[in-house]
């Protein structure tokens, strides 16, 4: 009992487990909808830890990182399953991240007060896209080196600062051995301090504004957030976390060959499946636009898109009044069924 | 039997559950340090086994004077004492491994870090040193000096 009081006047911890305590979860039939946030933050908590490991026996240079990967994979103990745990784990916390902001956005969670929840959200999506994009360099493979080039080709179709973009992401006007130490650079310091604000905004907007109930959805009462939905949200994280053990032994990522700038890029070349419907979108568009280049056309549409989305709930003035109205979710969903549809051409086309 | 009758069912079950769910998350615990330890423990680097190595040659070593170069990965020391005599020695100090050297003006083997004597054997003279320096063979081939482990 000595300790237990001891701490507690110090961290006054029992503050904190009544403010848990007093927190509740409604209960409905989307209830479930409430767990893709636990599970995306699941994901990103095992990116951080297996990503600090790496960062023992990984070395950013253009000459030594696919060797150090291979050290990682063949020699270093266990070495295999933190390397594979940790692509795996990216794969499923895009997919998670994209999960939680369809949860979101069709049950309007984002209208007032918790608009900056949601925009802080579509920014940690952000974020996590970019985490992927720069890692996927860093074993310097061929795959991942001309997949870095056409990546980085896109954002300099961006208007005006495209150019600058590229140059900037690049470190350079080629990819070479500064863009890698820059990637590197950006993948372990700048996204994580930048993820590590957003979060913790994210995650404090949370427990301010508690569980949104969607409009007009009946509920059935609620439940203690502590701990009988943060135990059942621990049940889940560890079946995740088996399930990634059993995924990362059972189907091991490949390294693929050490890039070569002069070697030709090899076929069937393609991004990561949450990009390819942006690659599909791009390779679909013409050429030439009302006499503009196609490519900046549709990375101009993205960019757009983007930005809308960080905007939804500015734009969705019905939400705000407590109002259902079809638009929104009809737009999200046409937006769902378009990426959904470009990825499938992209995977018809790959086959 | 009366006084664990009299006991309320109810505790014990809770107190077991409460033990095997600390159990379960020791051994969850358990199962995800197990790998993450070992994956911290360095891998083995190639063993560097030379047999014998050149450490410079003959003419370059006068009388008096010591020179550091690589034996199978790690520093030694091979000096010419003021008789003439070339010897071969770890060059790692066997109190907290700092690099030794020869020190013409007091004739004998000094580590500079906290103030170790050895002898022209590698024996401890004064200071901290807990053991002698490790002593190696050295032979003379033409105008190399060529250092193996006895």
């Amino acid at each position: 009992m000595g300790v237990r009081d001891w701490l507690n006047e110090r961290l006054r911890y029992e503050a904190a487990q009544a403010f848990l305590e007093k927190k509740a979860v409604p209960v409905h039939r989307y209830a479930v909808t409430y767990y893709t946030g636990g599970v995306t933050l699941f994901f990103f908590v095992v990116q951080v830890l297996t990503g600090l490991l790496l960062l023992m026996y990984y070395r950013p240079a253009s000459d030594a990182a696919f060797e150090s990967v291979r050290l990682i994979i063949a020699k270093v103990r266990f070495g295999w399953l933190v390397r594979n745990i940790h692509v795996w784990s990216a794969n499923a916390m895009v997919g998670a991240a994209v999960l939680h902001l369809a949860a979101t956005f069709f049950s309007r969670a984002y209208r007032k007060p918790r608009e900056l929840t949601w925009v802080s959200g579509v920014l940690l999506l952000g974020v996590t896209l970019a985490f992927a994009f720069t890692g996927y360099l860093l074993p310097w493979n061929t795959l991942a080196y001309f997949a870095t080039k056409v990546g980085t080709e896109i954002a300099g179709d961006v208007p005006v600062i495209g150019r600058a973009l590229m140059v900037l992401l690049r470190g350079g006007e080629d990819i070479t051995a500064a863009t890698l130490i820059r990637f590197f650079g950006i993948h372990v310091a700048i996204l994580p301090a930048l993820a590590t604000v957003l979060l913790g905004l994210h995650l404090t907007l949370v427990q301010i504004h508690g569980m949104s109930r969607p409009i007009s959805v009946r509920v059935r009462g609620e439940e203690r957030f502590y701990p009988e939905f943060m135990l059942r949200d621990f049940i889940v994280w560890v079946v995740l976390l088996g399930g990634l053990a059993v995924v990362a032994t059972l189907w091991p990522w490949p390294l693929g060959e050490k890039a070569d700038p002069l070697a030709p890029a090899p076929a069937g070349l393609r991004p990561e499946w949450y990009f390819l419907f942006m690659y599909q979108t791009l390779r679909m568009i013409p050429g030439r636009i009302a006499g503009l280049e196609g490519e900046a056309v549709g990375v101009t549409l993205f960019a757009l898109t983007g930005l809308a989305l960080l905007l939804v709930p500015f734009l969705d003035c019905w939400a705000q009044r407590e109002h259902k109205h079809p638009l929104f979710p009809a737009l999200g969903a046409a937006a769902f069924a378009f990426v959904l549809l470009m990825t499938a051409l992209a995977l018809v086309a790959g086959m | 039997m009366d006084e664990l009758s009299a006991r309320p069912q109810r505790i014990r079950r809770r107190r077991f559950l409460d033990y095997s769910f600390g159990a379960a998350l020791a051994a969850l615990a358990g199962t995800v340090l197990y790998p993450v330890i070992n994956y911290l423990i360095p891998p083995k680097t190639k063993e560097i086994t030379h047999q014998a190595v050149v450490a410079g040659k003959a003419g370059e070593l006068p009388s008096n004077s010591g020179k550091i170069f690589a034996f199978e990965g790690r520093p030694a020391i091979v000096l010419r004492t003021p008789d003439g005599e070339v010897r071969a020695f770890t060059a790692v100090c066997t109190h907290l491994a700092c690099n030794v050297q020869y020190r013409p003006d007091l004739q004998h083997i000094w580590c500079a870090c906290h103030d170790g004597h050895y002898d022209l054997h590698g024996q401890v003279l004064s200071g901290p040193p807990p053991r002698p320096l490790v002593e190696y063979k050295v032979t003379l081939k033409g105008e190399d000096i060529i250092v193996s482990r006895t």
